[in-house]
């Protein structure tokens, strides 16, 4: 029992190493970061921050982020928990194989599709919005968010669906006062997943976006070569890119634990 | 009954025939043409593809993608299953921990590898600093082997609490009583966990390696950022080599190369999920 905490911590801090530079590299002074290795800021400033609040460039790349991203989770989910639903309450012809087909979205190559993807989204006039991102987003998101609902749904016996019917409940009625709640945390989780991934892809985000939805990320790599490295700017806008993230764990974290709770992913 | 079902997977489909089937579509069409900026495309039917097997390049790329995948995997499963192992079941621990192995997989792509970029700069960096108190000569614009193994160690940091939260999830659908039949039964530990935890981890553990497998494909940013997938073409990785064929609009070479990378990864995902799926279910029974 000691032995597995010890491990554990420890990993806990190595995890956190990469993390705590960042915020130190963050709160020097460009001056600072390039004479020498500090394990503290000599005389810390906040200097980056402001630079990055204070401008409209930044500021709009997280605002867009954050736009394109959220409406991601609800797309998403919105199309993954009826499927879900599907593959947890029928078998069907096919069944196994479209499970597979939908894994099969997530292995396609960004790099090359982006190219494609900017051709669809000017024909449909969505080129540079934030739902062209987010549509594009789906690819992996989608089979995820499907994967992952459907073992928490497969978890829920089958009885309570019936006995509901039995009981008079409609469908959708049944959906929203029985059958949601039940699989809230399951969301909860898939919610996380989707928020995750869609926060961090870079390629499909910079394909589509020239101005008016460019994302953080996006942003962050222009940053880079231009004038020289600023070190300290990037790591204050990396630390920021956390913080929505952070936020987003920290107020599902008892979720999180009781959807992990309830199993089976 | 079966067509109910259908009827619930219309939003999913129609929102992947857009975001999928479209522009695979798309890319088959430039993998048969031989297109160049400025004039028509002209179908040159598996040209390209002849092409893309026949360059080193290509096959280097893919085989140092090979090679990396492997070890990603052969790393981070077995790390991220301990971890979970060691992860408390119950109490105010269970949040925290959660939380903290949550925040590497928020940090975008790009970050990551400014974040490497701070930690190996010659001089500034802590990590060549810290073998130069071995008299070690650190340096990933130099060295072909510190370059990979930066970009493995930062995948290794970035993407095994995903396996961790994932075999997580699946330890706590083990009720107690199995482990407590274990007990009394008076197996070892190793013989509960081979016997009790592994196979019910299986489900997850097969989305935890699919997962790893296909998204460790796409490694992109890390290495474009540390050394450019240098040096030389050490960390240019098969994500890297296709984008940048995609990049400089040779796009019947792109498409060619995407489709053989697909068809890999789609055979050997396959593979791994016939391989999880049927595993040893016959000493168990």
């Amino acid at each position: 029992m000691k032995k597995k905490n010890i491990f554990l911590i420890l990993y806990l801090i190595a995890l956190f190493v990469p993390i705590y530079w960042m915020i130190n590299t963050s709160l020097k002074t460009d001056n600072e970061i390039l004479k020498g290795l500090t394990f503290f800021p000599k005389d810390v400033t906040f200097k980056n921050y402001v630079e990055i609040f204070t401008s409209p460039l930044w500021r709009t790349s997280f605002l867009n982020s954050i736009i394109y991203v959220c409406l991601n989770v609800i797309i998403s989910l919105v199309a993954a928990i009826p499927g879900a639903y599907a593959f947890s309450r029928w078998k069907f012809r096919g069944d196994h194989h479209l499970f597979f087909w939908l894994l099969t979205n997530r292995m396609a190559p960004a790099a090359v599709f982006m190219v494609p993807f900017t051709e669809l989204y000017y024909t449909m006039h969505i080129y540079d919005t934030h739902l062209a991102v987010a549509l594009a987003h789906c690819l992996f998101n989608i089979p995820l968010a499907i994967w992952i609902l459907e073992g928490f749904m497969s978890g829920i016996p089958r009885e309570i669906d019936e006995t509901a019917f039995i009981d008079g409940y409609s469908f959708p009625h049944f959906f929203r006062k029985i059958f949601f709640p039940l699989v809230a945390p399951g969301v909860g989780v898939a919610a996380f997943f989707c928020f995750t991934f869609s926060w961090i892809e870079l390629i499909l985000a910079k394909a589509l976006t020239v101005t008016n939805a460019k994302p953080v990320v996006v942003t962050l790599t222009v940053g880079i070569g231009a004038e020289g490295v600023r070190w300290g700017l990037l790591a204050a806008a990396g630390v920021l890119t956390i913080v929505p993230g952070a936020i987003v764990v920290y107020f599902v974290r008892n979720y999180m634990a009781k959807g992990f709770a309830l199993g089976r992913v | 009954m079966s067509n109910r079902a259908w009827l619930f997977l219309i939003p999913a489909l129609v929102l992947l025939s857009i975001s999928a089937f479209i522009p695979l579509m798309t890319v088959i069409n430039y993998s048969l043409h031989y297109i160049f900026a400025g004039s028509a495309p002209t179908y040159v039917g598996f040209e390209n593809y002849v092409e893309v097997l026949n360059d080193p390049a290509f096959l280097k790329a893919l085989g140092r993608q090979m090679v990396f995948s492997l070890m990603i995997l052969v790393v981070e499963v077995p790390l991220g299953i301990g971890i979970a192992l060691a992860m408390p079941r119950k109490g105010k621990g269970v949040a925290l921990t959660l939380v903290f192995l949550g925040i590497p997989l928020l940090i975008p792509f790009n970050v990551v590898g400014i974040i490497a970029r701070v930690f190996t700069q010659s001089s500034i960096g802590v990590v060549p600093e810290f073998f130069a108190l071995f008299n070690y000569d650190y340096n990933v614009s130099l060295h072909t082997t510190d370059a990979i193994l930066t970009i493995f160690f930062l995948d290794v940091w970035h993407w095994t609490p995903l396996v961790a939260l994932l075999c997580y999830a699946g330890l706590q659908s083990i009720p107690d009583a199995f482990y407590q039949a274990a007990q009394i039964d008076g197996a070892s530990a190793w013989k509960t966990f081979r016997y009790v935890t592994l196979p019910k981890l299986r489900p997850v553990l097969i989305i935890g390696v699919l997962l790893r497998f296909m998204d460790s494909f796409k490694i992109y940013a890390e290495p474009l950022l540390l050394t450019g997938g240098g040096p030389g073409d050490a960390t240019t990785f098969l994500s890297l080599h296709v984008a940048r064929k995609a990049e400089s609009y040779e796009l019947g070479y792109a498409g060619a190369s995407s489709i053989i990378y697909l068809f890999i990864v789609i055979v050997f995902s396959y593979l791994f999920f016939q391989l999880l799926t049927n595993i040893g279910t016959g000493e168990n029974k």
